[in-house]
């Protein structure tokens, strides 16, 4: 038997490349007689562009070319797409505003696309894009969410009135009105969702490379998705039919989302590679990726909970005013609803609820699907929710989640809000939880913190998210202008090894692992007989159990026995109680060289391809706990311990687990004590800049305690239900509670992310002269 | 970047010379603040000339109750001299909290107080212990050498050759780092001098300023409850989405308790 295959911390594969400095990335692509792109952007946040001169830009050393919006609208390159078709409350179809590739006649947000520069190097390209002159007329813009709203607000596109790109719903308002009316207990909080920039560590990047003799494209792109983009291009931007079109997605150093849509650099690339007749290259500077690169989040929101005398919810009402930026991105129309407001039941039996959800256009960059992608929104919503409903009660914040959670015995449970979780156990990852973080000796560390002068505070947060989108039919039916399924080819080559090949991408998940796993625990051969090529899994085992199929046939003709009667077990077909058997490798070499071999009634070779389309969402959930101490006469808080027991189904590689748990954690941390785009009223970026912007660093965390309690998935065929977000979705809601508790004593009820070391000072100066007063009076 | 002519010059001389030349030159040492400066082609120096051949500028020693360190010592180096912790150790614990590994193995002292970031550390350090510059042609009073924001009283032509301070009795630095740059948004440096206390504080202003009344407090008892009840004026302070005006001027006085508790 394998020690490599479901369960074994295998070290990851792809990992020697990376570590010996050889991955390969689209920057480190270099074509022959390659050029070099510069886009001009608008500094302004909304304006009217009153002409552009090309002139002196296209007479600098060097350029090739240099293109306007009046290039992209005359050879009809199509509006950059949305893939997902939301309905309001009234039927009617959501507002699309075309989203051109450079801008047409007004630029709505800083950073957005006006000219393209083509040069013989980056230098000559950067110099000549200075020299393009952009005549703008400025108009008033719209910066933040709340303003978009307001009656009399600029507009941001004029076919959206109010700025609303639709005003939807979920849920039944009669019986939450109900529920409301026989509460003992209602519970108020308005919140911000904070904006995020998704920073991935490599800046976008992408290379179009037109080949005239074959009327070929191939774009080298920064994607997380390049069968999706390919689509999008073939049928919606470029109009090429996709088999002249290729998309290579390599090396991609991290995503967060970022890298699902599709950009309006990459199509400008592929089309100018035709118009040049030669290659043309655009990497991202960092201030671009801030200006340019969808961002996360952004929402504010207002909910409402009902509880009878005893601590159990009767019911939910949400309002979420959610800001799109200036043009729909591919996916951010889905984000605020089918991915949030179908989550606002958390892991608790929930009688009633009821959310309703606007959408904005705002003169920002787009916000689209960032770690966890309205999973964290809805999290944070109900988790600030209980514990401010726990203090208001007055019941302990372990308890009233404990009377709430979904029990064991309830799977599968029907929310309120469409989805139905097929299985988890909420209790055992809330005991696991706690347990990891020693929760019965809590006191006597908030004791010693308090010695040092410090406010200890304990925060906890039960939470779910839902994964695998699915099925295809249902989303759909929501929407949904893709399919959502997953493909695998697996071909045994003829001395037994193996490649396996898939649609899904990694970008730092270690597919490349993972799914070698997936070959050695069902052939039996170690991962190094593997190579994955690249939402593959449950494919994989499709396409595997087929090659296993087809191998039984080919030994029971070499066994002189019946199909029926072979059994596969670690790497040998047998045929059943008896010791005659051959090997994996034997069958795969008989496959391809096929001497003696059922000729008349199978195919030689040995490949199969499968396609895999959920049946459900998974869902995987747990609990998160964090400690923190704050520094009263600073504001300054330290997380100082985070336990978590996540239930991400069956585990493939628990090291891998265990480094996706932790980076979510950071991330998720980073939302709630360091992170935010700061946008002005007036629409300007103001904190564009590693100077500004606040990453989490390794100093900044502790040792995370990770633990695992796996139900697994009951309708996938390995069980797994997804692990990557996590940590972004639980943990932001744990800090905040862990502030607030630990300021509690000193009268502060709330704090918003980031929670900045100036916003805790004050929050605890206002409480300090509200109880003085008080005291005084 | 723009493109730039180089100059690797041998001596002191003529590095000088070459500015004198060059007007629109400028003078390269660790290259951490010149460096993204001209990333963002803020500015776009026709010549650049660099004193990496100076290799004497590198130099720390003691003499006569004076630690002198050279304009090219690294902050790395400053971090770690055994000269500097036994004479001032709040200096070299300065020094190895500015940025990162990386920026302390390049950026230079020199190279810092010449530059005059408003929340640069080593300022802090300069005027809290009364610190000399040296220069090619004078010596400079750190009271007198930064003139305002990203200015000093060095002339054009002018190179920096070495810093020079009086050795205290007593001396600490405590930081409030910006979350993201890990500048100063805050930082004081207390100092316990043959000519009495001395109280600097560097990122709350336009310039490093010192704190006349905390010094005047301070002198009669040197304890952190001599400072309560001296309110910081906000009024002069900078303020920004990291932190107000307000903020900074209480941070000032944080910073100020914990570098006193913290004097060596
Ligand atoms: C990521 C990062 C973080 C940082 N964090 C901090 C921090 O926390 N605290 C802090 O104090 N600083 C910080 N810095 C700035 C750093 O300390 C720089 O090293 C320093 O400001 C400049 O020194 P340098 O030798 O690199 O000078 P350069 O960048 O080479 O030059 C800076 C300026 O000084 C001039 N100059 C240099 N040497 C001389 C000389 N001998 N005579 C005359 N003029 C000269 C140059 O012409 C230029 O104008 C940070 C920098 C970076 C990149």
């Amino acid at each position: 038997m394998t020690t490599q295959g479901i369960g074994a911390a295998v070290r990851r594969k792809e990992d020697r490349r990376f570590l010996l400095g050889k991955g390969n990335y689209v920057d480190d692509i270099t074509l022959s007689n390659q050029s070099y792109a510069v886009f001009v952007r608008s500094m302004y946040a909304h304006a009217k562009i009153t002409k552009i001169d090309t002139k002196a830009a296209k007479a600098a050393p060097g350029v090739l070319a240099v293109f306007t919006g009046d290039d992209v609208a005359a050879d009809g390159l199509g509006t950059l797409p949305c893939g997902w078709l939301v309905k309001s409350k009234d039927g009617s179809n959501m507002v699309e505003p075309p989203h051109p590739a450079l801008a047409q006649g007004k630029v709505r947000h800083v950073g957005d696309p006006v000219a393209m520069v083509i040069a013989t190097s980056k230098a000559a390209a950067r110099a000549a894009a200075g020299l393009v002159d952009v005549g703008y007329d400025v108009l008033p813009a719209i910066g933040l969410v709340n303003d978009a709203v307001k009656p009399g607000a600029p507009a941001v596109h004029d076919e959206a009135p109010n700025n609303l790109c639709y005003d939807w719903h979920i849920g039944d308002p009669a019986a939450v009105d109900a529920a409301f009316a026989k509460a003992a207990h209602v519970v108020d909080l308005d919140l911000t969702n904070n904006r995020l920039a998704p920073n991935a560590i490599e800046p976008r990047a992408a290379i179009g490379d037109y080949d005239v003799a074959n009327d070929h494209y191939t774009l080298y792109t920064t994607s997380q998705n390049p069968h999706v983009i390919r689509l999008l291009m073939g049928a919606f931007t470029l109009h090429v039919p996709e088999h002249k079109l290729r998309v290579v997605a390599p090396d991609v150093g991290g995503g967060f989302g970022s890298k699902i849509f599709h950009y309006a650099e990459e199509l400008m690339v592929t089309w100018a590679s035709r118009k040049l007749g030669r290659p043309v290259k655009w990497t991202a500077e960092r201030s671009e990726s801030f200006l340019s690169d969808a961002h996360g989040r952004d929402h504010v929101t207002s909910a409402k909970l009902a509880l009878d005398a005893g601590g159990k919810i009767l019911g939910l009402r949400v309002r979420t005013l959610a800001n799109l930026g200036a043009y729909l991105s591919t996916f951010g129309s889905s984000v605020p609803t089918y991915l949030y407001a179908t989550l606002l039941s958390g892991p608790y039996d929930m009688p009633a609820i009821y959310a309703e959800v606007k959408a904005a256009f705002t003169n920002t960059v787009p916000v689209d699907a960032y770690r966890g992608a309205g999973r964290p929104e809805a999290a944070y919503v109900l988790e600030r929710i209980m514990d401010k409903a726990a203090r208001q009660i007055g019941m302990d914040r372990v308890e009233i989640r404990r009377k709430n959670l979904i029990r064991v015995d309830q799977f599968p449970y029907q929310t309120q809000v469409a989805l139905q979780y097929d299985t988890g156990n909420y209790q055992a990852t809330l005991d696991l939880a706690l347990e990891q973080i020693d929760y019965p000796n809590y006191d006597k560390r908030k004791a010693a913190s308090a010695a040092k002068g410090k406010l200890r505070g304990f925060g906890i947060s039960t939470y779910i998210e839902a994964c695998g989108i699915a099925p295809s039919a249902i989303a759909g039916a929501l929407g949904a202008r893709a399919g959502l399924y997953e493909a695998a080819t697996v071909r045994v080559n003829p001395t037994g090894s193996v490649t396996v090949f898939t649609g899904t991408h990694s970008h730092g998940q270690g597919h490349e692992t993972t799914f070698a796993q997936l070959v050695a625990e069902k052939l039996g051969m170690p991962v190094d007989n593997v190579d994955a090529a690249a939402v593959g899994g449950s494919a994989v085992v499709k396409a595997l159990d087929k090659v296993i199929d087809k191998g039984k046939k080919i030994a029971a003709h070499l066994l002189e026995a019946s199909a029926g009667d072979i059994e596969f077990k670690d790497g040998n077909y047998r045929v059943v109680g008896t010791d005659r058997a051959k090997a994996f490798g034997e069958i795969a070499f008989t496959a391809y060289v096929p001497h003696n071999y059922p000729i008349e009634t199978l195919e030689p070779g040995l490949e199969e391809s499968a396609y895999y389309d959920p049946k459900n969402f998974t869902f995987p959930g747990g609990c998160h706990l964090v400690e923190v101490e704050v520094d009263p006469d600073t504001g300054v808080v330290d997380v100082v311990d985070v336990a978590i027991a996540d239930d991400v189904g069956t585990i493939i590689n628990p090291m891998i687990v265990d480094g996706q748990a932790h980076g979510g954690l950071a991330q998720g941390i980073g939302q709630a004590l360091y992170e935010e785009v700061r946008y002005d009223a007036a629409g300007q970026l103001t904190n564009g800049s590693y100077m500004d912007y606040c990453m989490p660093r390794a100093a900044d965390l502790p040792n995370f305690k990770v633990g695992n309690h796996v139900t697994p998935c009951t309708h996938n065929p390995i069980g797994v239900k997804g692990v990557g977000e996590c940590g972004a979705i639980g943990v932001p809601p744990a800090v905040i509670n862990a502030v607030i508790d630990a300021l509690t004593p000193l009268g502060v009820t709330d704090i918003s992310m980031p929670a900045t070391p100036e916003k805790v000072w004050r929050a605890i100066q206002a409480a300090r002269t509200t109880t003085t007063t008080k005291k005084g009076g | 970047m723009k493109d730039f002519a180089f100059h690797r010059p041998a001596s002191v001389k003529d590095a000088v010379a070459l500015l004198r030349a060059h007007s629109s030159g400028k003078v390269l040492a660790g290259g951490q603040s010149l460096l993204p400066v001209l990333k963002l082609e803020l500015a776009e120096p026709s010549d650049l000339v660099s004193l990496g051949q100076l290799k004497e500028l590198r130099d720390i020693r003691v003499d006569g109750g004076k630690l002198a360190i050279g304009a090219l010592a690294t902050h790395d180096q400053v971090h770690h001299s055994a000269e500097v912790k036994k004479a001032i150790p709040a200096l070299a614990h300065l020094a190895g909290g500015i940025g990162d590994a990386q920026v302390r193995n390049r950026g230079t002292i020199g190279g810092s107080v010449a530059h005059a970031d408003p929340a640069a550390d080593y300022p802090a350090a300069l005027v809290g212990l009364g610190a000399t510059v040296i220069t090619d042609r004078r010596s400079i009073a750190a009271d007198d050498f930064f003139t305002g924001l990203f200015t000093t009283a060095l002339a054009a032509d002018e190179l920096v050759t070495a810093v020079q301070f009086p050795v205290p009795k007593r001396a600490a630095y405590a930081k409030f780092a910006h979350r993201a740059s890990k500048y100063a948004l805050v930082g004081v440096f207390v100092a316990e001098t043959a000519g009495g206390v001395r109280v600097a504080v560097t990122g709350a202003g336009p310039k490093v300023f010192r704190l006349a009344a905390y010094e005047a407090a301070l002198g009669k008892k040197l304890a952190p409850a001599s400072l309560d009840g001296i309110a910081v004026s906000s009024a002069d302070l900078n303020g920004d989405a990291e932190a107000s005006a307000e903020y900074r001027a209480h941070l000032i006085g944080v910073m100020a308790r914990r570098a006193i508790q913290a004097l060596a």
